[in-house]
């Protein structure tokens, strides 16, 4: 039983319509930036995109990769520090066209990030139109303190899994913690569940 | 990166609020009596949970500004156009009762054991994590030379004012201040930026281990400094709150 908090609540009109917004996350405007270290500046000259652990590697620099098909998307954000920000418009290209090159037999994957980050993905959530290598938002190139030139785009997890600065994607076998993961936040991230921590 | 993963599940529990502590006419300090507490690490946060009487609730994260050892304490800012942190800073008493859960995070931690003279950069409340540090190298009688560079709008805003002022035996605090500074003012003056990083950091020779706090753009700024200084960066550990104040 939770102890009531005199004198506290609500001062926030309901963000959104109901259902619109994970239990326990209230709506931003802003766009809050959250990383563990310093942001990194890769030129686009030496960026590429690889994608690791299928039969053969294959690796697109950024003018490779920016001849792909690419799509807008538009889709609702949600942070694992309970911040929402609904109705993103980004610019990317579908991780089902990067895999159509790749021949592999993978269950998980484990992006890999300029700086060291790294976070673990199944893969079947990372197929199927769900997620992207967004590189626009908003309208302009993706600013680096939010991840760019590149970054992951996974809005139906935590926005944690949606790495920033994103060089590669290993695919293996079994499901191997990340960064964040390995301290102890949860494996898999579904804000609908709260799953923040592990054991949530 | 190898990092201590927490094992298990996160339960709440119920902590009662033994003291509360005006830091600032904003911040407020609150000790909590948590029954349950495994213990944390220097820079960790916890979750802390309120229940309004028609059943509302609203969650939010905060740094654990008390050294392992001590007795759990938050220290709080209060954001005008915040829920959660105008309650804490004004409503709450001593001998109420909230739900937390923690420790949370692993990479923002330092330990005395962790090598490398310690660089600790601030702003505003960033300075709670941090704080958290100084006290755990204090009570860990760790001879690893420290400096602080602790950026605050006006002196009135400077949280744990006369504790740092205390810290002494390897502690080199530098207080600047960005809007305001009252005559006769010692430390220095202005937002922190390259030049002021290359006077009072330990310079990147003597493989310093930096942590860095505040909101986005200070960060952005103290942390691209740092690297600019010739940090590797992943010496330098940063923490980030945004405008509209999750933590």
């Amino acid at each position: 039983m939770s102890p009531v908090s005199r004198g506290f609540r609500r001062r926030r009109l309901p963000d959104a319509e109901p259902g619109r917004v994970p239990p326990g996350q209230y709506v931003t405007g802003d766009f809050p930036v959250l990383s563990a270290g310093p942001t990194p500046r890769t030129a686009l000259q030496n960026w590429t995109f690889s994608i690791t652990g299928g039969g053969e590697p294959r690796s697109w620099t950024w003018e490779q990769f920016r001849a792909l098909p690419a799509e807008p998307v538009t889709a609702d954000i949600h942070c694992v520090t309970r911040w929402s920000k609904l109705d993103t418009r980004w610019e990317g290209v579908s991780i089902d066209t990067l895999l159509d090159q790749v021949e592999h037999h993978a269950g998980f994957a484990l992006a890999h990030s300029d700086g060291g980050y790294t976070t673990n993905l199944p893969l079947q959530d990372v197929t199927g139109g769900r997620a992207w290598v967004a590189f626009g938002y908003d309208g302009e190139p993706l600013e680096p303190e939010h991840g760019g030139p590149a970054r992951l785009l996974v809005p139906h997890l935590y926005f944690w899994k949606s790495a920033k600065w994103v060089r590669s994607l290993e695919l293996l076998d079994a499901d191997e913690p990340g960064f964040w993961e390995t301290y102890g936040y949860h494996m898999y991230g579904d804000p609908w569940l709260e799953q923040r921590y592990a054991g949530d | 990166m190898a990092g201590t993963a927490l094992r298990g599940r996160l339960t709440w529990q119920i902590a009662m609020v033994d003291t509360v502590t005006d830091e600032t006419a904003r911040v407020r300090t609150i000790v909590l009596d948590v029954p349950q507490w495994p213990g944390h690490r220097a820079g960790q946060h916890l979750d802390v949970r309120l229940t309004a009487e028609d059943g509302y609730r609203a969650e939010r994260s905060y740094s654990i500004a008390s050294a392992p050892g001590e007795p759990v304490a938050i220290t709080v800012e209060r954001l005008d156009d915040g829920e959660v942190s105008p309650y804490l800073t004004q409503e709450l008493r001593a001998g109420d009762e909230l739900e937390l859960r923690g420790p949370i995070g692993g990479y923002f931690v330092w330990e005395p054991e962790d090598d490398g003279p310690l660089m600790l950069v601030a702003g505003g409340s960033g300075i709670v994590p941090l704080r958290a540090m100084l006290r755990h190298r204090q009570r860990s009688g760790s001879a690893i030379p420290a400096r602080l560079l602790y950026s605050s709008r006006t002196l009135p805003d400077v949280i744990y004012q006369s504790e740092l002022s205390r810290y002494a035996d390897g502690v080199e605090v530098t207080c600047t201040l960005t809007r305001q500074q009252p005559p006769g003012w010692t430390g220095r003056a202005g937002r922190v930026d390259a030049k002021l990083l290359s006077e009072v950091c330990w310079p990147a020779a003597v493989s310093p281990l930096a942590y860095v706090c505040g909101p986005t753009s200070f960060v952005e700024a103290a942390a691209a400094g740092l690297v600019g200084l010739g940090y590797p960066p992943h010496r330098v550990k940063t923490e980030r709150f945004g405008a509209t104040g999750g933590r």
